[in-house]
């Protein structure tokens, strides 16, 4: 089976009104690439359920945004979203506020095929007073009461690996793979843009099969994108770009999105994108963070 | 080396009044978010808690906490478990951690907030960060706070604009639980430190640093606090802890953290 696209035909598999949630972590391996191509497409109506970084941001700013379930959006270093902030100050997007565990509950939620995962994150605060839909009940077992924190049900994931096959075994060999198993597995499709496509023979050798972290039944397409995760960080290929999020951050008073996506997006192929934010070579080059 | 220190920062003061939170807290994974908690958890667990566990901030448990500064990478640090972000949560649900957090707000209950300030919930002032893991954290482990600018605006008088963590408010109370479930431990300002051990889980004022009065703190304080009849002046640093800072953080980022660095004795 053949899973390779390109990013054009594989996030035309994505409908106005779907449920899409992104792996990666703040401003670490966001498949930036498959982002790009959504904000070109004429998708909207989206809800949004990230870890999130420049991909929620740029998805708010371009209007592809109905919800966001979040639990944060930060950019680390910047620790306030540009565009995130200014979809909530201006009240433009509905939300689903929850903690960073309660979404990692609800994709395992997803993932399992249960409606819900019982868990006590979120009670004697205000996670369960502006969720209206998020329910607190009883327990069959104890007097306690427990939050029901309901699957997370994807109708598709983007993912960024480092290497994929053309069936999709796919490889993150960085120190974290964050919850993109579980975006995987939480998700009807999923969509993984990869730095390399390697022959399968690539994960026969040493211990390179211990770095797949999920089977290729859960992928469905593989789109190779070398530096595709730019703005973003592929630890350990490559770090992520300061000086293009300082700029990207610097935007929303200069101009807005709109300039940014003219200037590095609209009608631009990915490897126009990286001709404009200094080519491949200066991608892969960029130093890896130190925390 | 374990003789008091005359010389020394008022963020140098609040890394060891930091530091002390975990003096007795045994094998939990210690988490200081920002420069000086994570310098305060990296001082206990090289001095009088090794038992501690710390992370590298990104993947991986350290038998030796890394100096916050003056590194280029994360080669040969001292690692000895990998503690991706999903296995974080595994710990914090067990309980065995402490968290040293800066929220935004504090209320009288404990409560804080990092979300967002002002407006209305669907239409904020000011987007902040989200709740992140301060929900999680809060009914599962201990956690600290961490206020660089002990003011009404962070201790406010209401409560919090968006309630991030479970505090001693019985009106939140969930059922099956007591006020006492709930582990909030020290908070460490630039003025003072305190504790929730009041009558009822009041805040209670514990030390205050040298040169600050209690009229000092009550005035920026936006609720009552318990003031005990002797509130004795903040230990200073020893002339060995601050050695210890130093290599810990060998450029010196500790100095930027706090606006002018002041001097520890303001008197």
């Amino acid at each position: 089976m053949n899973k390779v696209r390109t990013a054009q035909e594989a996030v035309a598999q994505i409908e106005s009104g779907m449920t899409v949630g992104i792996g990666g972590w703040g401003p670490r391996r966001k498949p930036m690439a498959l982002v790009r191509e959504l904000l070109r497409s004429d998708v909207k109506d989206l809800t949004v359920v990230a870890y999130g970084g420049a991909d929620v941001g740029m998805l708010c700013a371009a209007g592809k945004v109905k919800k966001v379930v979040f639990a944060f959006v930060s950019l680390d270093f910047i620790p306030l979203e540009p565009y995130f902030r200014e979809a909530r100050q201006n009240g433009t997007v509905e939300t689903m506020e929850i903690d960073e565990g309660m979404m990692l509950l609800g994709l395992r939620a997803a993932a399992w095929g249960v409606p819900f995962i019982p868990t006590r994150i979120g009670l004697g605060t205000d996670v369960i007073k502006v969720n209206k839909d998020l329910k607190v009940i009883g327990s069959p077992y104890d007097d306690k009461e427990w939050v029901a924190m309901p699957a997370l049900n994807l109708d598709v994931a983007l993912i960024h690996a480092d290497r994929a096959d053309e069936r999709g075994v796919c490889q993150i060999k960085g120190p974290d793979l964050y919850m993109d198993d579980w975006f995987a597995r939480a998700a009807k499709n999923t969509i993984v843009s990869c730095d390399e496509l390697v022959p399968t023979a690539y994960f026969h050798a040493g211990d390179e099969a211990r770095y797949v972290h999920w089977e290729r039944s859960q992928t469905q397409l593989v789109v190779p994108a070398p530096g595709g995760a730019h703005p973003s960080s592929c630890n350990p290929l490559y770090g992520y770009d300061t000086a293009h999020f300082n700029e990207y951050n610097a935007s929303v008073k200069d101009g807005g999105f709109s300039r940014y996506f003219e200037k590095y997006i609209a009608g631009k192929s990915e490897s126009e994108y990286q001709m404009a934010v200094g080519g491949l070579e200066k991608i892969r080059a960029l130093a890896l963070p130190v925390y | 080396m374990s003789q008091a220190a005359t010389q020394y920062s008022l963020a140098e003061l609040m890394i060891v009044a930091g530091a002390e939170a975990l003096r007795h807290d045994g094998e939990v994974l210690a988490t200081g978010i920002g420069v000086l908690p994570r310098l305060a958890a990296s001082l206990a667990m090289k001095t009088f808690n090794p038992d501690l566990m710390m992370t590298d901030s990104e993947a991986f448990i350290l038998s030796e906490p890394n100096p916050i500064s003056g590194r280029s990478s994360h080669e040969g640090q001292k690692q000895e478990s990998w503690m991706g972000f999903s296995r974080i949560f595994d710990n914090v649900w067990s309980g065995k951690r402490h968290a040293i957090v800066g929220p935004s707000q504090i209320d009288r209950y404990g409560q804080t907030n990092i979300s967002a300030l002002g407006g209305s919930y669907d239409k904020p002032k000011s987007q902040m960060l989200g709740v992140r893991g301060f929900p999680g954290n809060s009914i599962s482990h201990a956690n600290s706070f961490f206020v660089p600018a002990h003011s009404k605006r962070v201790f406010v008088e209401g409560e919090c604009d968006v309630v991030c963590s479970i505090g001693y408010n019985p009106q939140r109370l969930p059922k099956g639980y007591a006020l006492d479930d709930i582990d909030i431990r020290l908070v460490i300002t630039d003025l003072c430190v305190m504790d929730w051990k009041g009558p009822r889980h009041m805040l209670q004022l514990l030390s205050v640093h040298p040169g600050v009065s209690v009229e000092q703190v009550l005035e920026n304080t936006g609720f009552e606090i318990h003031v005990p009849s002797n509130v004795p002046v903040t230990t200073a640093p020893t002339m060995e802890q601050l050695a210890i800072v130093a290599q810990l953080d060998p450029q010196n980022w500790r100095a930027k953290q706090l606006k002018d660095n002041p001097p520890g004795n303001r008197g």
